[in-house]
C-alpha cells in the first residue's frame, strides 16, 4: 500500500506537467505500472534547488522514470530535515537510515539569456562516495529531456545497461473517425502530431537513425507508404504500385527498407531503396508473406507466412534463396519483431484464441509467453532490449502496454479517450 | 480520367435504356454525397521546418448522373459486398450472380475501372489481416478473370481489419466484417 500513492501521484503529475506546457497538443499516454523485478534498487533523489524562472519538477520526472523501469525503488524523502544540493551537506547517516543505497542531488540556476544550469550528482550512501555527476547549460524549455537524460545516466551506473529515458516512441490514436499519426518522449510526455487523416494509419516504422518514420496510410482509398522526416515534416511517397503497399521494415543500416506489395496477388516481400529506387522481389510464394523484419546483422529477413497451411514465422537471406521455418509449436505465429542483441525474436501467438507476447532465443529456440493480455498486436523491443512495448485492448478501447523481456515488470499507457494503437520504440539517441 | 468515368456512366445509361428499363429523367449532375479529405502532415518538434506537404485536397470534381444502373437499388449492379466465412476466401455460390453481374458490366464498359476490397474481421494483427484481405479481394478477381474481365480494370486492394467494428464479440458480428467490396474508380 506504501507504494501505491507515490505510483498514483507519478501518474498525475506526467499528466498534468504535459498538459500545462504542451495544452495545444494531444492528451498524453500515462503509464501505469503493474509488477517490478524481485531486486529493487532503493533510490532517494532530493528535490532538486530551484531556479525561480522554471516550473518542472526535475526530481519527479526522474523518479517516475526509474520506477517505471521496475528496477527501482523510489524512496519518500520529505522526512529527511536536512535536504542537500551539494555533496558538502549530505548526511550519509540519515540516508542510510531509510535504507538508501543511492542518493541523488542537484540544483537548477538561472543564467545570463534565459538558460539554466542543471547539475546533479549521485552518490553511494553505503560507500559514502561519489559515483558520477554531471553539469547541463540548457533552455528552460529542455528541462524534461534533461531530467530524463539524468534518469538516463543513474541507471545506466546502477544498472550497467543503457536507459531509454530520453528516448521517444511513436503511435497511432483514433478518435471518432480520425486517425493520428504521434511521436511522444517514451514516458508519454509532449505528444507531437506527425500525420493526421480521416483513412487509417498503420505500422509506422523507424529509420536506425531516428529522424524519419515511414508508414502506411490509406488516404489514396488503398495502402500506400510514406517516409517522413520528423525534423522537416517533407515527406515522400516510398512505394505506390498497384495493390496494397505495406509493412515498411528498415535495414540496420537506414538505406533500404523491406516492404510489402501485391501487384494483383497475394502479399509477397519485397526490397526497395530508401529513396524508392531498384526494387526488388524477395520470396516468390503462392502463400502470404509478410511483416518483414530485417536482423539486426543485416543479413536476414525474417517475415509471417502461411505457406504450411498455418501463420508463421519463417527467415530467408537478404541475398533470397529458400526459407527457413523459425516458429513451430502453435497455429498462428506473427510480427516477428528483433531484440536489438539479435539474440531474440519477439511475436504474436495466438492460444486458444488470445493473442499474446512472445519472445523466442532464437539460439534455443526457447518460447516464452511474456504478457498476460489477450489482444497484443504490434510488439516493439525498447532499444536496450529490456522491455517489449505492444498493443492490446481494455474494454474494448485500444491502449498500449510494455512487459519487460523477462516478464516481470509490466506498464499499461492509456490515453483518455480514443483508441491507442500500433507503437513503435525509437532508437537511442533522437 | 474523369472524361472516361462520364463516358462510361453514359454507356451504362444509354445501355440500361436499350434493355428495356426506362430513363425517367434527362441526365443531369447530381452532387456527390462526400466530404473532402483533410489529410495533414506537421512536423514535430521543428521550429524552422520548410512547408509540410499537405497530403490531399484533389476537388471532386466528377459528375454523376441520377439513374445509374450502378447506384439503382433495383439492379443487381448496386449490390457490391461478397462475404466470406472465417478464415476463407472462397466465393460462395449465393454471391456468384452478383459477381458475374459485375463481371458482365466491365466487359461492357471496357473503360471501367474497379477496385476490389478485401475486408477481415479484427483478431489478428493489422498487417496480416491485410493480407487475408487481399486474398478475398484476389478470390473475386479471379471469378471475373474467368468471366474474361482484363487485369487493366481492376485493381485489388485490402483495408485488412481497418473498417471492421473492432467491438465484435460474437460470429454474427464478426461474419459482417469479412467481405470484398467492387468500387467503381470515381465512386
Amino acid at each position: 500500500m506504501t507504494k501505491r500513492l507515490p505510483i498514483f501521484l507519478a501518474v498525475l503529475f506526467v499528466f498534468f506537467s504535459s498538459l500545462s506546457f504542451y495544452g495545444a497538443a494531444q492528451a498524453a499516454l500515462t503509464i501505469e505500472i503493474v509488477g517490478g523485478a524481485a531486486q529493487q534498487i532503493p533510490i532517494a533523489i532530493v528535490p532538486f534547488a530551484q531556479a525561480s524562472n522554471q516550473s518542472e519538477n526535475i526530481a519527479s520526472i526522474i523518479g517516475a522514470d526509474l520506477r517505471r523501469s521496475g528496477l527501482f525503488r523510489v524512496l519518500e524523502t520529505s522526512g529527511i530535515v536536512n535536504q542537500p544540493h551539494d555533496v558538502a551537506e549530505v548526511k550519509y547517516p540519515e540516508w542510510a537510515s531509510l535504507q538508501a543505497q543511492a542518493l541523488t542531488i542537484g540544483k537548477i540556476e538561472a543564467l545570463p539569456g534565459n538558460r539554466l544550469k542543471v547539475s546533479f550528482r549521485l552518490l553511494d550512501v553505503v560507500k559514502q562516495a561519489a559515483l558520477t555527476g554531471l553539469e547541463f547549460n540548457i533552455t528552460p524549455a529542455q528541462l524534461r529531456t534533461t531530467a530524463h537524460r539524468i534518469a538516463d545516466i543513474i541507471y545506466q551506473q546502477l544498472t550497467g545497461e543503457a536507459g531509454v529515458f530520453a528516448t521517444r516512441i511513436t503511435y497511432i490514436t483514433k478518435s471518432g473517425n480520425r486517425y493520428s499519426l504521434q511521436v511522444a518522449d517514451a514516458d508519454g510526455a509532449n505528444p507531437q502530431t506527425v500525420l493526421s487523416s480521416n483513412e487509417p494509419i498503420i505500422s509506422p516504422s523507424w529509420a536506425p537513425d531516428g529522424t524519419r518514420l515511414a508508414y502506411v496510410s490509406f488516404e489514396k482509398k488503398k495502402p500506400v507508404i510514406y517516409v517522413q522526416s520528423l525534423t522537416s515534416g517533407q515527406r515522400y511517397v516510398l512505394a505506390n504500385f498497384k495493390g496494397n503497399n505495406s509493412a515498411p521494415s528498415w535495414s540496420p543500416d537506414g538505406k533500404r527498407l523491406a516492404i510489402v506489395l501485391t501487384h494483383g496477388a497475394n502479399s509477397q516481400v519485397y526490397l526497395i531503396n530508401a529513396d524508392g529506387t531498384e526494387l526488388q522481389q524477395l520470396t516468390h510464394s503462392s502463400a502470404i508473406d509478410t511483416e518483414p523484419a530485417w536482423s539486426p546483422d543485416g543479413k536476414w529477413i525474417y517475415f509471417t507466412s502461411d505457406r504450411g497451411g498455418s501463420a508463421q514465422i519463417y527467415r530467408m537471406s537478404t541475398l533470397g534463396g529458400d526459407a527457413q521455418r523459425v516458429t513451430f509449436e502453435g497455429s498462428y505465429n506473427v510480427s516477428p519483431r528483433f531484440s536489438p542483441d539479435g539474440k531474440s525474436l519477439a511475436f504474436i501467438r495466438r492460444d486458444e484464441g488470445k493473442f499474446r507476447v512472445a519472445l523466442q532465443e532464437l539460439a534455443s529456440g526457447q518460447v516464452q509467453v511474456l504478457s498476460d493480455t489477450v489482444r497484443d498486436e504490434s510488439p516493439s523491443f525498447a532499444p536496450n532490449g529490456r522491455l517489449i512495448m505492444y498493443a492490446t485492448s481494455v474494454n474494448g478501447h485500444g491502449v498500449l502496454a510494455a512487459v519487460s523481456a523477462d516478464g516481470r515488470v509490466k506498464q499499461r499507457l492509456s490515453e483518455t479517450g480514443g483508441d491507442v494503437r500500433e507503437p513503435a520504440w525509437g532508437p537511442f539517441g533522437n | 480520367m474523369n472524361k472516361h468515368l462520364i463516358v462510361g456512366i453514359l454507356l451504362a445509361v444509354s445501355l440500361a435504356a436499350c434493355s428495356s428499363k426506362p430513363v425517367k429523367e434527362a441526365p443531369k449532375p447530381a452532387v456527390e454525397d462526400k466530404s473532402p479529405k483533410t489529410t495533414q502532415t506537421a512536423p514535430p518538434k521543428a521550429p524552422e521546418s520548410a512547408a509540410p506537404e499537405t497530403a490531399t485536397t484533389k476537388p471532386m470534381t466528377e459528375s454523376t448522373i441520377t439513374v445509374n444502373s450502378l447506384k439503382d437499388p433495383n439492379n443487381i449492379l448496386s449490390q457490391r459486398s461478397v462475404f466470406f466465412d472465417y478464415d476463407k476466401d472462397e466465393v460462395k455460390p449465393e454471391y456468384r450472380p452478383l459477381v458475374e453481374a459485375h463481371a458482365k458490366y466491365l466487359l461492357a464498359h471496357p473503360d471501367a475501372r474497379v477496385f476490389l476490397q478485401g475486408n477481415t474481421d479484427e483478431r489478428g494483427t493489422r498487417e496480416y489481416n491485410l493480407s487475408l484481405g487481399q486474398r478475398r479481394s484476389v478470390a473475386v478477381k479471379k471469378v471475373m478473370n474467368l468471366l474474361g474481365v482484363q487485369d487493366k480494370q481492376i485493381e485489388t486492394v485490402s483495408y485488412g481489419e481497418e473498417k471492421a467494428n473492432a467491438n465484435c464479440r460474437d460470429e454474427a458480428c464478426w461474419k459482417a466484417n469479412r467481405h470484398a467490396d467492387i468500387v467503381y474508380q470515381g465512386e
